[in-house]
């Protein structure tokens, strides 16, 4: 068993190799005809910019992606300041440089990647698969009889921020920052991924198709993990199928089918405000441009965030959607699950959340109202401000930096809810519900806890879990994503997460005669606030 | 300001000090010989096994006590003298006091045994004997094989630890099959076969005959008694029980039993002097409970009891009706009210083990009155206020049975045994027990 699993790490290895060797190979030419034509298509007023790229890369061909793109994004630069310093405003090119390098470097490319995208796919993605399959799957003999397994997670340098972790957060902060902010680096890897976008949309794969497409993949081998470490627990069994049919149904296959049919990209779960730009003037003016189809979306993404989700929040927990539904929950809980002991417990890290999650969610409303009430009056700032401006300073900073630089690049340093605790606007919202007026909480039962810090050890979301069970008292947090694990771990049978009655005394308060003594702890937690 | 000195820093005088804060503006020192700040005694288990580091069994973190203008001494105290109300450390310093409070604890239980003194023998109770055995035992090519002495919750926990690092292990119980003289036999049966399941060698109805040395004053093997065998090994985990942590007060005045004697407001012969926790010894037992309690939650309330007491709310410790938890590596045991390892007189019992085998309860109540006595719960979680509340208003088993749903506490989904459990008892006794639906009105009634 133990032979099959270093055979998978080293196949896995290997797929993950080649994958970070495919952005510096290829080859990129574009000839004068190509460049007419892109110059026809974008409208390109510019004479500048295409004396430039003649001179310095027409009919030249560059063996990465590197120069090739650089040369473009200079040349835009160069030709920017020109026209800008001359107030030619209709010269200006307003594309972003590296996505516009990134369309002419998709069409252009060449190399073996683009001519054998089947193979390439099978060495990267296929090697992938494989060999974390061979890696997990054993499992089910070498972790012995069904139960929790945590042996030796603070041993190992992958999940105790050992040098394995460290390498890992470099990887991932690499891979997002190409993802978000160069994806004219990366037009190997949307390559090998054309199939299965054409498939669907009947589009070739852009950046965010091949993110799309590596998410569902990676949330899937590690699903598997999922059910193998907790196969006794049915809750997590059922969590995790939930997240996974959601992010592939929901967040992958409907919109690209979606696109097939002419309609919008829409995510039907993604619910404002993460969805931050869903009342941007783009997307108002695409929905309602799609007639009918385009207006129910319109409703139903006001309705799902200002009806659908308070009431399940209500009667489940936020849970329902951060750890049943959510795409960026379903991440954490699969791939990030062998991290979710590194989520700092202090209560220092408690204040840093509330100020930081509570802030972006204040971010998020300003924004989108400002946006909207620019868009009712058609004004394109508000007292001084631009909605530009404040729209691309937060898909800057919270959108791309925090979701998914640091979201999901810290998950080997800080744990795996990164976002999900101290950046998402939506579980700030969830949260103050789930804390004020919810049926959930965690039940404490009763006498039983020994402080043993499993719970707390194991809570993604940094909760101290066992200063609650300690002293009997339920836990009632606006963080809590209802996960599961502290219930799972607890060797006492203390936790469990449950959709009681919503009125305070049973939720919040201790029961006096669990104690066994006849003091009111109660009345002594009361006092002693 | 009166100072109160509290000798031990586990649950019990840990909880003391935190509940006297809360109530009072006295001055509160702890000490402790084993280390700076509290950790919980139980989690050792999990650092060694690598699913907590150290610092996650510390409940609070460390400003804690600063801020809660709680002082923490290091120092073993060798001597208290009641008279002028002092303490002496075996540093030759000196403490005064105005009220103390014995929270010692325990130390493993050692029954003479040659060689138990040798370099590789350990228990499984202070932070030393972790750092003992990660010394001893980091990995199976320095330890190719311990042997555990004593069938009970730490042995088998010590049994799991090492298991978890590939060590191979024998584990030698005294009891025909484990910790039966607690356990019905239906439920130890079932954790032997859950024992061998995890590869643990495992050898009832023995007793340890010596443990053999090498030159250089190393475990090498030890002896089996009956059989005479030998068993090479190089880690030797005596865990056959514990007792009080109380040698050093043989000289004082305070009256010893095999702990410290108190009364049911935990106070000592000697005024102004308590014991709390593992180490007291309550001159007459409370209802069936022993008069020393090894027990996580008893060293709590009592930690509570003696806070009211000494901020000026007189309270008798009342521990209220026994409850218990553990987990045998994978299965997880819950005890509310008692189920002794034989019936008593009036006893009657009901036992339901699931196909798996790894699933049961057993039921006591009596025989003539049908009143629920207790219950024990493996592979179920049950709902502790639920027991309680039943026990509290003497309910039938009928009662219990009826409403079985309403007390379980496993997690969401997780398939439901209370159908199977009530058929099987209306078959064996002819009843005709309807359970009912699980109702959150009555769960919640208890506030």
């Amino acid at each position: 068993m133990k032979t099959i699993q270093n055979l998978g790490l080293s196949i896995f290895l290997l797929g993950l190799a080649i994958f970070t060797i495919l952005p510096f190979i290829g080859s990129y030419e574009i000839s004068s005809e190509k460049l007419e034509e892109i110059v026809n298509n974008k409208g390109i007023k510019s004479e500048l910019f295409i004396e430039d790229l003649k001179t310095t890369t027409v009919g030249k061909e560059f063996s990465d992606p590197f120069s090739f793109s650089s040369n473009i994004t200079s040349a835009i630069a160069n030709a920017n300041v020109t026209h800008k310093e001359k107030s030619e405003w209709d010269k200006v090119i307003w594309d972003k440089p590296h996505s516009f390098s990134y369309q002419i470097a998709k069409d252009v490319g060449g190399g073996p990647v683009k001519e054998n995208k089947g193979l390439f796919w099978f060495l990267t993605f296929g090697l992938g698969i494989i060999g974390a399959l061979l890696y997990i799957i054993p499992g089910v003999v070498t972790l012995g009889p069904a139960g929790i397994k945590n042996n030796g997670i603070w041993f190992n340098a992958a999940t105790n921020r050992g040098w394995i972790g460290w390498f890992a957060f470099v990887f991932l902060v690499g891979f997002y920052v190409l993802l978000y902010f160069f994806p004219d680096y990366i037009v190997n890897w949307t390559y090998v991924v054309d199939p299965f976008s054409e498939s669907l949309s009947g589009n070739m794969a852009s950046q965010w198709f091949l993110y799309g497409f590596l998410y569902c993949t990676v949330m899937t081998v590690m699903a598997i993990r999922m059910y193998i470490k907790y196969r006794h627990n049915k809750y997590q069994i059922l969590r995790t199928t939930s997240v996974l049919f959601f992010q592939i149904v929901f967040a992958f296959l409907i919109p690209e089918i979606l696109v097939r049919f002419e309609k919008p990209w829409y995510d039907f779960k993604n619910a404002f405000p993460l969805d931050y730009d869903f009342f941007f003037k783009w997307n108002l003016d695409d929905l309602i441009a799609n007639g009918g189809f385009g207006l129910f979306i319109l409703v139903w993404g006001i309705v799902l965030t200002v009806v659908i989700v308070p009431i399940m929040v209500y009667f489940f927990g936020k849970r329902w959607y951060c750890s049943w539904v959510c795409g960026c929950g379903g991440l954490a809980e699969t791939l990030g699950d062998p991290y979710r002991q590194l989520s700092d417990k202090s209560l220092k890290s408690w204040q840093v959340e509330r100020w930081l999650i509570h802030g972006v969610l204040v971010f998020a409303i300003a924004m989108t109202g400002i946006t909207l009430y620019a868009y009712f009056t058609g004004a394109d700032a508000v007292s001084g401000i631009k909605t530009q401006t404040i729209q691309d300073i937060y898909g800057f900073l919270i959108g791309s930096i925090f979701a998914g630089v640091i979201g999901t690049g810290f998950y080997p340093i800080f744990g795996n809810r990164v976002w999900c605790r101290f950046g998402c606007p939506l579980a700030a919202y969830l949260g103050i519900i789930q804390r004020f007026k919810s049926k959930f909480r965690i039940t404490t039962n009763g006498g039983q806890c020994i402080s043993c810090g499993n719970c707390s050890t194991y809570c993604e979301q940094g909760i101290d879990v066992r200063a609650y069970a300690q002293k009997g008292q339920n836990i009632v947090r606006s963080s809590c994503v209802g996960c599961g694990i502290c219930s799972a771990v607890c060797p006492r049978g203390v936790l469990k997460l449950e959709n009681g009655s919503d009125d305070g005394s049973t939720r919040y308060e201790t029961p006096e005669v669990i104690l066994g003594n006849d003091i009111d702890l109660f009345e002594m937690l009361e006092e002693n606030k | 300001m009166e100072h109160i000195v509290i000798i031990g820093n586990g649950i019990s005088g840990v909880t003391a000090a935190r509940h006297i804060r809360k109530l009072s503006d006295k001055k509160i020192t702890i000490i402790s010989a084993e280390t700076e700040y509290f950790f919980s005694r139980t989690a050792l288990m999990y650092v060694y096994m690598g699913h907590m580091k150290f610092e996650h069994t510390q409940p609070y973190e460390n400003w804690f006590w600063k801020k809660n203008r709680i002082e923490l001494k290091k120092g073993f105290v060798k001597e208290v003298k009641d008279a002028s109300k002092e303490l002496v450390f075996a540093s030759g310093e000196t403490m005064n006091y105005d009220k103390l409070i014995i929270a010692t604890g325990s130390k493993p239980n050692k029954f003479g045994w040659p060689g138990q003194d040798l370099e590789g023998v350990m228990g499984m109770y202070h932070k030393q004997d972790l750092e003992n055995l990660e010394k001893y035992a980091p990995n199976n090519k320095a330890c190719n094989r311990a042997v555990i002495v004593g069938g009970g919750l730490i042995g088998i926990e010590l049994a799991e630890m090492l298991r978890s690092r590939d060590i191979p292990v024998t584990f030698l119980v005294r009891e025909k099959s484990f910790w039966n003289g607690v356990l019905p036999a239906g439920e130890s049966e079932m954790i032997n076969r859950h024992i061998k399941e995890h590869h643990i060698d495992l050898r009832l109805g023995v007793n340890l005959q010596e443990i053999k040395s090498d030159e250089s004053g190393k475990v090498k093997s030890i002896i089996i008694k009956e059989t005479g065998e030998e068993i090479p090994c190089t880690v030797v985990g005596l865990t056959a029980g514990v007792s009080p942590n109380v040698d050093f007060l043989k000289d004082s005045n305070i009256e010893l039993g095999r702990g410290v004697k108190v009364n049911r407001r935990l106070e000592t012969n000697i005024p102004d002097i308590y014991a709390i926790g593992d180490c007291a010894e309550q001159h007459e037992a409370i209802g069936q409970r022993r008069p020393i309690e090894a027990v996580w939650y008893t060293g709590r309330m009592m930690g509570e009891t003696l806070a009211q007491t000494l901020c000026g709310n007189p309270k008798d410790y009342n521990p209220g009706h026994w409850f218990n938890s553990a987990k045998f590596l994978d299965i997880e045991y819950q005890t509310y009210g008692w189920v002794w390892a034989q019936p008593k007189e009036n006893e009657a019992r009901f036992y339901w083990e699931h196909s798996d085998g790894k699933i049961c309860i057993h039921i006591n109540y009596d025989k003539n009155t049908n009143e629920f006595i207790g219950i024990n719960t493996f592979g179920i979680r049950m709902r502790h206020h639920s027991f309680d509340a039943w026990l509290n208003e003497k309910r039938s088993v009928e009662y219990v049975l009826e409403h079985l749903a309403d007390a379980n506490f496993d997690p969401e989904f997780y398939k439901l045994h209370e159908k199977d459990i009530v058929a099987k008892f209306n078959q064996e006794n002819n009843t005709n027990i309807q359970l009912k639906k699980r109702s959150w009105k009555r769960i919640f009634q208890f506030s």
